[in-house]
């Protein structure tokens, strides 16, 4: 293929097509990672806007901007929207941009395959989100949709189960290209071992992907059966059981997590290694962690499930293996903390956010060590602690990791260097709202708070006035990260193609901006 | 002059609550800052684990927290730091792979005795059927034939905002469930429509109700008084207002209760309908 390409006149690798065909059309690794992003960041605002509007109503106690119902439909939404349209694409997107780059291959191995599985991405967004305009609205039970109250919801829920659907079969082709990309397509002379961290995360990513993407599609299949078809798959009335969804969504769910903080993981150990002018510590164990930590998510499900009434010995092996996930865990933060020691540190805004990853996965982590112990776990199970723990998981770590990837790579990708001052503004407003938001939930919940309600009790008002408060700010901030871009892509000072002084790897060799088709013919890695 | 220490006594005043409140609150155990006093045997045990892990963890951030900031401070470029290119030591990674281990193996111990003493439902003292509906609960007594439906009693214009809120908004109900401290009391849980989950924080007691099975649980409560939870697990639109309240008082005064409640059933019955 590589020699193909070589023999291809330089003219046809221009992208002479202009206009929407030329992004309906494309095959090109790079304009689909663009096409990913930009994706990403509207839902982002989609969803932020429910968030917005969740945080609104809870300001203070009483029913005053939404109905319940509504509300519901707004949690439900704002889960999945955020999860499978926002954060999935960002990391998808990212693959796109930077796997080729990084590993020396001229494209994805399938661009078309490629092409569809972003065009698909599309049509989804647009059933999920149109279902709030379906009879019933949108589904109110859950972004976990658990049955039997998924089996109550309106025509909402069929359109959010085909939904899924589409996301599913876009996940898995995407998942299957990037296994054969990073497995196949690597420079000469590329190891396993050589190749970036970035790599290997997406890499056991990709294998949890098109492990539990399946299981999701047949669970909620069957739950589309049971609404229409007469199954009793979760219906005890006709034999079946209401559990057995839990146990099948589950096994999905939570593989699920790694597959939003795994490919963050990859960016970190990129951008430390840059800033701390070091290479990244314990590559080794650095990957035994990471395939230890792909393996064992897939054998921690239970344990959110311990408030169903599981037998003792389900209980006890799902909180053994929970707290397991510690360990390979930790061994990671401490590699990262391993490659800042004695380094020449430089704190631009992609460092920032590394580091203020490293701050809010280790509570994030922290407190899912405390949520292992399954005795907690049942005291704090579906209340605001749960909340604050996978805020700090997901929101902080995979959304920090997200921001350092992109003030790290755009330079790359749009050849001019953002604003280094409104980065720094957008990393210390980002940092400081986002810990006003969630650290009154971790509070709130210790003291009883349940989640997924419109209205609470009394003393629960002034930090859920705080929550409120932080949530607004860290909101609109994101709108200076939304301008630091458009800013970025429209000019500012021309980026070389090292960018930055401790870069180490092939994307680095390329010029800024990457041109559209790079490694034509394959760079050679000593 | 007055007024300038007046104003001095004020700005005092306010930098304590400020900044000292929540620092005591923590200290003190106050229930918004921390879990709630329990009330149980089971309650005191999480609430203890609660504590000792907080305080490992604590430790534990204290250290990555410490690394990172000295690292931070140190090993910067602009202080003329040159990077030292070790990129890995052996000893060092097999330490920080066995010492979690181990902590999370000291963990799981005290953490497994709690597991099996909560799922010890054997020999209790009475036992009472919970039965979760959209959006009420529903209390039989299984061996003194109480059977009661138990439903928010927060009237509607609180929650519209047309009346002041009440002291214990969203949290008070009609019938609340009557138990005698100091019995270990058995609790099936199960549901007629969708999941639910009984709930009162200060009892430690969560238990999914969920429709066509039965799960059982167990609480023995120390001391009378009114203990107050939710349901917990979404169960439609009034999910928000199917609070759960115990009313534990001493066996005595419960028996009088169950024998008012016998009177009650009976009139009901005898009355022409």
């Amino acid at each position: 293929m590589q020699v193909a390409l070589d023999n291809v006149p330089a003219v046809a690798q221009l992208p002479h097509q202009g206009g929407i065909l030329r992004w309906i059309r494309t095959t090109n690794h790079k304009d689909i990672g663009t096409l990913y992003l930009w994706f990403s960041i509207s839902m982002f605002l989609v969803g932020g806007l429910m968030a917005l509007t969740i945080r609104a109503e809870l300001f203070k106690p009483g029913l005053q901007i939404v109905r319940p119902e509504f509300f519901n439909q707004l949690t439900s939404m704002h889960g999945l929207v955020m999860i499978f349209l926002a954060i999935m694409p960002a990391f998808v997107g990212f693959a796109n941009w930077q796997l080729p780059l990084m590993l020396g291959a001229p494209d994805m191995a399938f661009p078309r395959l490629n092409n569809l599985s972003f065009w698909l991405l599309p049509f989804a967004a647009v059933l999920l989100v149109a279902s709030f305009f379906a009879p019933g609205g949108a589904t109110a039970a859950g972004w976990t949709l658990y049955a039997p109250l998924s089996v109550q919801m309106g025509p909402g829920m069929d359109m959010a189960i085909f939904a899924i659907h589409i996301l599913g079969i876009s996940s898995i082709i995407g998942g299957l290209n990037i296994i054969v990309t990073i497995l196949n397509m690597r420079a000469p002379g590329m190891t396993l071992f050589k190749m970036p961290m970035f790599a290997w995360t997406w890499l056991v990513t990709a294998a949890l992907l098109i492990t539990i993407m399946p299981v999701l599609a047949g669970t909620v299949t069957m739950l589309l059966f049971d609404r229409h078809f007469g199954t009793h798959f979760f219906d005890a009335a006709g034999g079946g059981d209401p559990v057995l969804f839990q146990h099948l969504f589950w096994f999905f769910g939570h593989p699920e997590v790694y597959v939003l903080i795994l490919p963050a993981f990859g960016i970190v150990s990129a951008v430390i290694p840059t800033f701390s002018r070091k290479p990244l510590f314990g590559l080794r164990s650095m990957v035994a962690a990471t395939v230890g930590i792909g393996v064992v998510a897939t054998a921690v499900w239970a344990h959110h499930m311990f408030t169903v009434g599981m037998p003792v010995a389900a209980q006890l092996f799902f909180m053994y293996t929970t707290l397991l996930v510690a360990v390979p865990t930790g061994v990671k933060v401490f590699n990262w903390l391993a490659t800042m020691w004695q380094g020449s540190l430089t704190f631009e805004t992609p460092m920032l956010f590394a580091i203020g990853f490293l701050f809010v996965f280790t509570i994030g982590g922290l407190t899912g060590v405390i949520l292992a112990i399954a005795p907690v776990d049942i005291q704090l199970h579906q209340t605001y602690y749960i909340v604050a723990h996978f805020h700090y998981t997901m929101v902080a770590s995979s959304l920090f990791g997200l921001f350092a990837g992109t003030y790290y790579w755009l330079p790359k990708w749009t050849g001019h260097m953002y604003d280094e001052k409104l980065g720094q503004w957008h990393f210390w407003l980002t940092l400081s709202f986002f810990n006003l938001t969630f650290i009154p939930m971790f509070f709130l919940g210790l003291a009883g708070m349940p989640r997924r309600i419109p209205d609470y009790a009394l003393q629960f008002t002034d930090l859920n006035a705080l929550a409120s408060i932080g949530a607004f700010g860290f909101g609109l901030t994101q709108l200076l990260f939304a301008y630091i871009v458009i800013k970025c892509i429209r000019g500012g000072e021309r980026a070389t193609a090292q960018v930055w002084e401790g870069a180490k790897g092939l994307e680095w060799t390329v010029p800024s901006p990457a041109p559209h088709h790079t490694f034509s013919t394959p760079p050679v890695v000593e | 002059m007055c007024r300038e220490t007046d104003m001095t006594e004020l700005a005092r005043k306010i930098a304590v609550s400020a900044l000292l409140q929540p620092a005591l609150a923590f200290a003190a155990g106050e229930p918004s800052f921390g879990l709630q006093p329990p009330q149980t045997f089971i309650a005191r045990q999480i609430y203890d684990l609660h504590a000792v892990v907080l305080s490992i963890c604590i430790v534990i951030a204290a250290v990555v927290f410490g690394l990172m900031f000295y690292s931070i401070v140190r090993f910067r470029k602009t202080a003329g730091r040159e990077a030292k290119q070790f990129h890995s030591n052996t000893a060092l990674e097999i330490a920080w792979t066995v010492i979690p281990c181990l902590i999370v193996a000291g963990l799981a111990y005290p953490a497994t005795k709690t597991v099996i003493e909560m799922k010890d439902t054997t020999n209790p003292d009475m036992t009472i059927k919970i039965t979760g509906y959209q959006w009420k609960w529903r209390y039989t007594y299984v061996d003194d034939g109480i059977d009661f439906y138990s439903s928010l009693s927060t009237p509607r214009d609180q929650i519209e905002n047309e009346a002041p809120k009440g002291e214990h908004y969203l949290l008070e109900v009609d019938h609340p469930l009557v138990v005698p401290v100091g019995k270990k009391i058995r609790i099936l849980t199960t549901a007629d429509d969708v999941i639910h989950s009984w709930f009162v924080p200060a009892l430690a007691v969560k238990q999914d109700a969920i429709p066509g099975f039965v799960r059982d649980s167990w609480f023995k409560v120390d001391a009378p008084g009114i203990y107050r939870g939710a349901c917990t697990e979404l169960c439609g639109k009034e999910h928000g207002f199917m609070p759960v309240v115990v009313e534990a008082m001493p066996e005595k005064d419960y028996q009088d209760w169950v024998a008012d409640q016998h009177s009650k059933s009976a009139a009901a019955a005898t009355a022409p309908q």
